[in-house]
């Protein structure tokens, strides 16, 4: 019965199990149960999926830059928060990608463009640029607490341009529509509201899914590369001892 | 403090001196990208007038991108950087010397660059006073965050190409904001309302980074 060591558990299993069942109802709610808008016709059906993914993956780099703070803090130290913080940012560039394509399919229609130099648009796209470099540092091999401190520092020199990239772009154009449901009377009601809220939902369980495995897959990675080389050396010993109980009988 | 970073930023700009990588190589390099925008652009005096003002920075930003290489490839040799760390410099210091040697750098490329928009592209710099500030304040954030990501990446096999995918991004700010209040300036910048809060952004990113630099740089030079 017992194979080899995965990265699932009975709390990931439910987990992913809750997040299909999530994606699923956005997906019924989003396509068939709830009505076309009066201005955008089918389109709208974007909003269901388009800001929970972008929310996703402000949050995944927002808790980049958290463990990367922590790692640096003397008392809370430690590999899991550096584990943390690259497996974040991973999945944040995956999400942050899927934000740039979703909302290009959603451009393209309604704005009649693909791309426009609008504030919204030009942030993410430098999120995903600055997290790309992140992600190259961190790729960068080295001494694991060396590399660690490197990618913290990194990461958050990358986090703290965030606000000032933000108001840059803010203050030179701005087209995107407002938040729709980020104020004091969300723009949306009803059945519309509820399947984006489950939209919501459902990408913040697929984030704490994937970023769950993947903590798991590096903790294992970087424990195999610690204990391989005792591993072998013990492997070594032990082939070295039958030698000599064959040559001294 | 400032006295480490005065023999430190003294020490880079001997090197430079006696080198002279930035006069040989870097500054003729930033010429070069001057007549390039040229080709690409039509040297259609009009296009480039207009565009002066973005053009004049993004050289800055690939001279800035040069310079910070130069300016960690010197600690690479030799075990210079060894040196750097046994020699009891405060680490703050050093991180201003350093970066005020590549921001002494960058004010000589920009007014190269300055007159060489002047002279190639037929710009009429107006407004000296927004001109200066916004040089000095985007220098002195570019000397910064690039020094900060100098020494990141300055121990590394693949530095060449990580340094300017981590400082570019990171300079889009700066490149926006100074171009936005050079255009303000000029009068180049079709009707966008003063150079004022571009230039606070650009002290906002200076002070930011420098205050980021002299924290953390301790902790890069001796672990990075």
């Amino acid at each position: 019965m017992t194979g080899p060591p995965g990265t699932g558990s009975a709390a990931t299993r439910v987990l992913g199990f809750s997040a299909l069942v999530t994606l699923a109802g956005t997906v019924v709610l989003g396509l068939w149960t709830t009505p076309p808008d009066v201005v955008q016709g089918e389109l709208v059906r974007f909003i269901y999926i388009h800001p929970p993914i972008a929310t996703m993956g402000e949050v995944a780099f927002g808790v980049t830059a958290l463990a990367s703070a922590l790692y640096l803090w003397p008392r809370t130290q430690g590999r899991r928060w550096d584990l943390l913080a690259g497996v974040s940012a991973e999945v944040g560039v995956v999400f942050a990608a899927l934000t740039l394509v979703t909302g290009s399919l959603w451009g393209r229609p309604t704005w009649g463009v693909w791309w426009t130099w609008d504030a919204r648009l030009t942030t993410s796209a430098l999120l995903l640029a600055l997290f790309l470099g992140y992600l190259a540092l961190r790729r960068v091999p080295g001494e694991a607490h060396s590399r660690a401190t490197r990618s913290a520092i990194g990461g958050l020199v990358a986090a703290i341009d965030v606000p000032i990239v933000h108001y840059s772009v803010n203050w030179w154009r701005t087209l995107h529509q407002g938040s729709t449901l980020f104020r004091p009377k969300p723009l949306i009601h009803g059945v519309q509201l509820e399947a984006m809220l489950l939209g919501f939902v459902a990408f913040a369980l697929i984030y704490t899914w994937l970023v769950v495995h993947r903590y798991r897959v590096e903790d294992m990675a970087s424990r195999m590369e610690d204990e391989s080389f005792e591993l072998a050396l013990a492997e070594r010993r032990a082939e070295a001892d039958e030698l000599v109980e064959v040559v001294s009988p | 403090m400032w006295r480490d970073a005065l023999l430190v930023a003294g020490k880079d700009l001997r090197i430079e001196r006696r080198s002279r990588v930035t006069t040989n190589q870097v500054a003729p390099f930033a010429v070069v990208v001057l007549v390039l925008f040229a080709f690409a652009l039509d040297p259609d005096r009009g296009v480039l007038t207009r565009a002066a003002a973005g053009l004049f920075w993004v050289s800055v930003l690939f001279c800035a991108v040069l310079a910070v290489q130069r300016s960690f490839s010197v600690e690479a040799a030799d075990g210079a950087r060894d040196g750097l760390r046994l020699s009891g410099l405060d680490p703050a210091g050093v991180f201003l010397g350093k970066a005020g040697a590549v921001a002494a750098q960058l004010v000589v490329l920009e007014a190269l660059l300055a007159a060489g928009v002047v002279l190639l592209y037929g710009t009429d710099l107006k407004g000296g006073v927004v001109l200066f500030a916004t040089c000095a304040a985007a220098t002195v954030g570019l000397a910064a965050a690039g020094t900060v990501y100098g020494v990141l990446s300055a121990g590394l096999r693949v530095r060449e190409t990580l340094l300017p995918l981590l400082l570019l991004p990171v300079a889009a700010p700066v490149l926006l904001s100074a171009t936005r209040a050079w255009e303000a300036a000029l009068g180049t910048g079709g009707g966008v309302g003063g150079a004022g809060p571009w230039l606070r952004l650009l002290v906002v990113f200076a002070v930011v980074y420098v205050a980021f630099g002299v924290v953390a740089f301790g902790a890069l030079l001796e672990e990075a």
